[in-house]
């Protein structure tokens, strides 16, 4: 055994990197606040990055997730009041390549074929985008596409029945592992799905 | 005038007479002579016969006494020192010369007398409280008649001490002590009087000084055991609330009511709520009588608190009746109050009914209601003391009851609320919402709706009086979210009280103005959409009754609501709005509803949305929502598809054209079973958008010199293999093949831009061909014929 390896080994998996994955809350337009179950989770000083869909929609909002984690990523949703955030973004975190879109720009919306092909034009490993308020986490010949649903469990013309949800991604090398949190019937439910990247490619498996 | 420096000096030469004064009489008492011990003892009480000394520096030169007396007291004691019984001893000391000490030295004797039990303890009491009559100068009989209180205290004939008297023994130690306060009350005000009418503030300062001598007493009686309920109602009470209001002194009378509240037990004040309030009108005009009254209440409400047993007695007593109607009358009779006065009393008594009769929700309507008769008469409160205690009455019953819908059913809540100045009528309606959102309030009903929005009508609408001026953005901004935010709240489940609900909500917010439609709209359209979904899934119209809510007569409401939108410039949004009451209206199968919201949509697309980037998203929107509508009929459908792909041809910028018409041609393409399939004109949208992106290619190699790069393409490129493999049969391998010889060849064109992006997702898009086929099974036979081969990166 190589000592020197080993103490690499354990200093990494000490670095926790915890990514949360929200958006189409829209506040004040559909509801008015986050569940107060979901508010007591979200403590500052956890999470080492936000990244949020988009349709917060007020500026309130993004103080209060910026207030969470400093390091925040937002794209555009169509209600969303700054017209400054982008259409989409990419992001490195550790050995993945994120990318981050609303989603209502993806025609058909929620059609996961459409969001393989923003995946493989953003050339990202794993995708994260919103607009249907339905929790999604699908493996694709290309990558992975996550959508967190709407944390506020807010009204949609795509889904009925949403119920409020956000993912927490725990990434550690070449292995994410995604926790969906779901608000069922008044109590929180998790959920957890393992996704791992092959290195010498650049496809997530 | 005697300034500090003098006294100082007085004040030494006094300590220095006494010090010498007392180092004879030790030697005296020393040697056990008596004659010499009274000699200097009463040369060193002389000191205190002084008038130059203020209150604080007479006290210094008094405790120096007070030592030294304890131990002449100690010498007549011990009978044996000095040979002379205690009898006599009080006699003989009543040889002194002037009276002031002669009545210290009494006094000292006095306690001795009665430790020696020769004579009953309330005989000899009741002669020195007589004597010291004999002193009336105010600083020296109050420090005086201190001293007999003092030495007086350990032994009063009270029940269970060693002094006992007869059957009346209470009563004698009470009248001891009642008379020695209300003498020394008598000196204390008279302390006011002395001296000229500028030195009144130093007077004041002085008598502050003075006034725990006074107050003492009323402990002492507090804690005389004998005394109980009865002998406090019956006698002691009355007895100090006579001298407090014929004293008709302002300082006595506010120290001494206070005094009284804090040293008697609650449960006294309890049962003695009628004289003790009755005092207060009788009191003079300028003592401020709130302060007091709220302390009383404030220790009623802590009584109340301490036990579950002590309620009954505050209904028995009638305690809320009798402290409203004395407030009420003090209130009357000071008529220079000041109105922060006033509303201060009431909100003690507000707390105090909060407290203590929580459920009484009458007598909380009731203490509103008579700050709204106080405040009536004024136009808007400009004292600002004032304001925060009115904001302090209208904050309890919401801290109180964690429930806003409680304070809305007390009927003077609003009349209250009116007399607020705007700024403070906002705040306050923001405090109100705080609560409903921070408790998870649910209100339910029309009425209360209606009842809270006209509560909160300083955030609805502009008030007369404002000016826009002096509006902040930001505060704006987020008083208006919070009415948003609150509109959530209300919701029953009921549809037809909802849809009263929604209306009452309506009708409110249309009054709003440009400035704030843009806020509150959103809001209700999406109540309104969510009642819509319920009643989806409910049955149809019950027969006999009134004509019930039904989608229909929602979605002619939501068309009027948007409609208000789309007067004051946010056309966006009102889009936006209408194509979600489209969808709605879809899943409603209302055909007609349907198409009349895209109608609105477009026409907002055409004479409102101009910003191309704005535009983008709008055809967007149109498309994704159209591409999901089944409700329409072949006429309806292809009228809309027809103006989409029309409008999306039409962008201002090529690669925007371009993609929204390879978006268009999923209109023609829905994957489910019902769905439309129309495979050619799919392939038509497609070879539109190429031949766009073809000439959005020429263009830009004919203005810049450089063609851009090849993301275009790929994007065609991949719907082209989306419907490949959803089974277009009018998308042909061929197709396909020659669009990626054409990216091939673009991509080597020394026209083209290098860009690793595009490189990358063409590359990815190969190896998406290159998963297919090698996935054998149909679809691995359906992409056989694609040839890829990965190409070499361009050299330049």
């Amino acid at each position: 055994i190589d000592f020197a390896k080993e103490g690499e080994l354990e200093q990494k998996k000490m670095v926790l990197v915890l990514v949360l994955a929200l958006g189409d809350l829209h506040i004040p337009h559909r509801v008015a606040d986050l569940p107060p179950k979901f508010k007591s989770m979200l403590v500052p000083g956890k999470i080492q990055h936000i990244i949020c869909t988009g349709n917060l929609c007020i500026k309130e909002v993004y103080d209060y997730l910026k207030s969470l984690c400093p390091d925040m990523h937002v794209t555009r949703g169509e209600y969303d009041e700054d017209p400054r955030y982008l259409e989409t973004k990419t992001l490195t975190i550790d050995q993945f390549k994120l990318g981050v879109c609303h989603g209502h720009q993806v025609i058909p919306w929620g059609d996961l074929d459409s969001l393989a092909m923003l995946q493989k034009q953003l050339d990202v490993d794993i995708l994260v985008t919103g607009h249907t308020h339905q929790f999604k986490a699908y493996k694709h010949e290309g990558g992975v596409v996550i959508n967190p649903g709407s944390a506020t469990g807010a009204y949609s013309s795509l889904t009925y029945e949403v119920n409020p949800s956000f993912v927490l991604m725990d990434i550690d090398g070449l292995r994410v592992v995604v926790y969906v949190y779901e608000l069922i019937d008044g109590e929180v439910k998790v959920d957890k799905i393992d996704f791992k990247k092959i290195a010498t490619t650049h496809s997530t498996h | 005038m005697p300034d500090f420096e003098d006294e100082e000096k007085w004040l030494a030469e006094g300590i220095a007479g006494i010090q010498q004064n007392a180092f004879y009489m030790h030697r005296a008492l020393d040697s056990n002579n008596l004659r010499e011990a009274l000699k200097y003892s009463a040369l060193m009480l002389s000191e205190l016969r002084t008038s130059r000394l203020s209150p604080h520096k007479y006290y210094e030169l008094y405790m120096r006494a007070f030592d030294e007396l304890r131990k002449l007291e100690m010498f007549f004691k011990d009978e044996s020192k000095h040979g002379c019984s205690v009898v006599d001893l009080y006699e003989l000391v009543q040889h002194a010369g002037n009276i002031l000490p002669r009545l210290y030295l009494l006094c000292t004797v006095g306690s001795v007398y009665i430790k020696s039990k020769e004579a009953p303890a309330k005989d000899v009491l009741k002669d020195l409280v007589e004597m010291c009559r004999g002193v009336q100068h105010p600083t020296r009989g109050l420090f005086l008649r201190s001293y007999l209180a003092q030495i007086s205290r350990d032994k009063l004939p009270d029940i269970g001490s060693e002094y006992e008297g007869g059957e009346d023994t209470v009563m004698d130690a009470v009248e001891f002590v009642l008379q020695n306060f209300t003498e020394m009350n008598k000196l204390w005000v008279r302390i006011q009087q002395q001296g000229p009418v500028r030195d009144r503030e130093k007077r004041e300062k002085e008598r502050k000084a003075l006034r725990d001598l006074v107050g003492k007493n009323l402990h002492v009686l507090s804690q005389i055991e004998g005394v109980d309920l009865e002998m406090y109602k019956d006698t002691v009470l009355p007895r100090v609330l006579e001298q407090v209001v014929n004293c008709k002194d302002e300082l006595a009378q506010y120290y001494l009511m206070d005094c009284i509240i804090q040293v008697f037990p609650d449960e006294y004040h309890l049962q003695t709520l009628e004289p003790l309030l009755a005092a207060f009108p009788q009191l003079q005009p300028t003592v401020d009588i709130k302060t007091v009254l709220s302390q009383l209440m404030d220790r009623l409400s802590n009584y109340a608190a301490s036990s579950t047993d002590v309620f009954p007695e505050f209904l028995q007593v009638e305690a809320f009746a009798k402290l409203s109607g004395a407030i009420g009358k003090v209130i009357e009779a000071q008529v220079d109050m000041p109105i922060v006065g006033a509303i201060t009393l009431y909100v003690s008594l507000l707390t105090f009914t909060l407290r203590v009769h929580p459920e009484r929700l009458d007598y909380v309507d009731q203490v509103l209601g008579a700050c709204v008769k106080k405040l009536s008469g004024k136009v808007k409160l400009e004292d600002s003391r004032a304001t925060k205690q009115v904001v302090a009455l209208l904050s309890a019953p919401l801290d109180k009851y964690k429930d806003a819908v409680t304070a809305l059913t007390l009927s003077n809540y609003p009349r209250v609320m009116d007399h607020l100045d705007m700024e403070t009528n906002i705040a306050m309606a923001m405090v109100i919402i705080q609560s409903i959102l921070n408790n998870n309030t649910c209100i339910s009903t029309a009425d209360k709706v209606e009842t809270l929005f006209e509560l909160i009508k300083g955030l609805i609408k502009d008030l007369e009086g404002t000016s826009n001026d002096e509006i902040d953005e930001e505060d704006f901004k987020e008083e208006q979210n919070s009415v948003a935010r609150l509109i959530h709240m209300l919701h029953n489940d009921d549809p037809e009280e909802m849809l009263k609900i929604i209306n009452t909500v309506r009708m409110h917010i249309l009054t709003g103005g440009p400035r704030r439609l843009p806020f509150t709209i959103p809001a209700l359209v999406f109540s309104a959409l969510k009642l819509v979904r319920q009643l989806q899934s409910q049955d149809g119209d019950v027969i006999g009754e009134e004509v019930p809510a039904t989608p229909k007569k929602i979605f002619q409401l939501l068309n009027q609501t948007i409609e208000a939108l789309s007067s004051v410039s946010s056309p966006e949004l009102a889009l936006r709005l209408y194509l979600q009451c489209a969808e709605a209206a879809n899943d409603c199968d209302l055909e007609p509803v349907a198409y009349e919201f895209f109608t609105q949509a477009f026409i907002l697309y055409e004479e409102e949305v101009s910003d191309s980037k704005a535009q983008f998203t709008a055809i967007h929107m149109i498309i994704g929502t159209l591409q999901r509508m089944n409700v329409f009929g072949v006429e309806n459908r292809d009228t809309l598809t027809h103006k989409a792909t029309g409008y999306s041809a039409k962008l201002l910028k090529k690669p925007d054209q371009c993609r929204a018409v390879y978006a268009c041609s999923h209109l023609f393409w829905v994957d489910d079973q019902d769905g439309i399939k129309d495979g050619e004109r799919v392939l038509l949208c497609l070879k539109r958008s190429l031949r766009i992106a073809n000439a959005a290619q020429q263009m830009a190699n004919a203005t810049r010199g450089s063609s851009g790069p090849v993301t275009l393409f790929v994007e065609i490129l991949n719907k082209y293999l989306y419907f490949f493999e959803k089974g277009n049969p009018q998308i042909t391998t061929a197709a396909i093949q020659s669009l990626v010889e054409l990216i091939k060849t673009e991509m080597q064109s020394d026209t083209t831009t290098l860009d690793p992006a595009s490189d990358a997702f063409f590359t990815s898009t190969l190896r998406y061909i290159q998963f297919q086929k090698q996935k054998g099974g149909a679809i691995g036979e359906k992409y056989e014929p694609i040839k890829v081969m990965f190409t070499q990166k361009k050299q330049s």
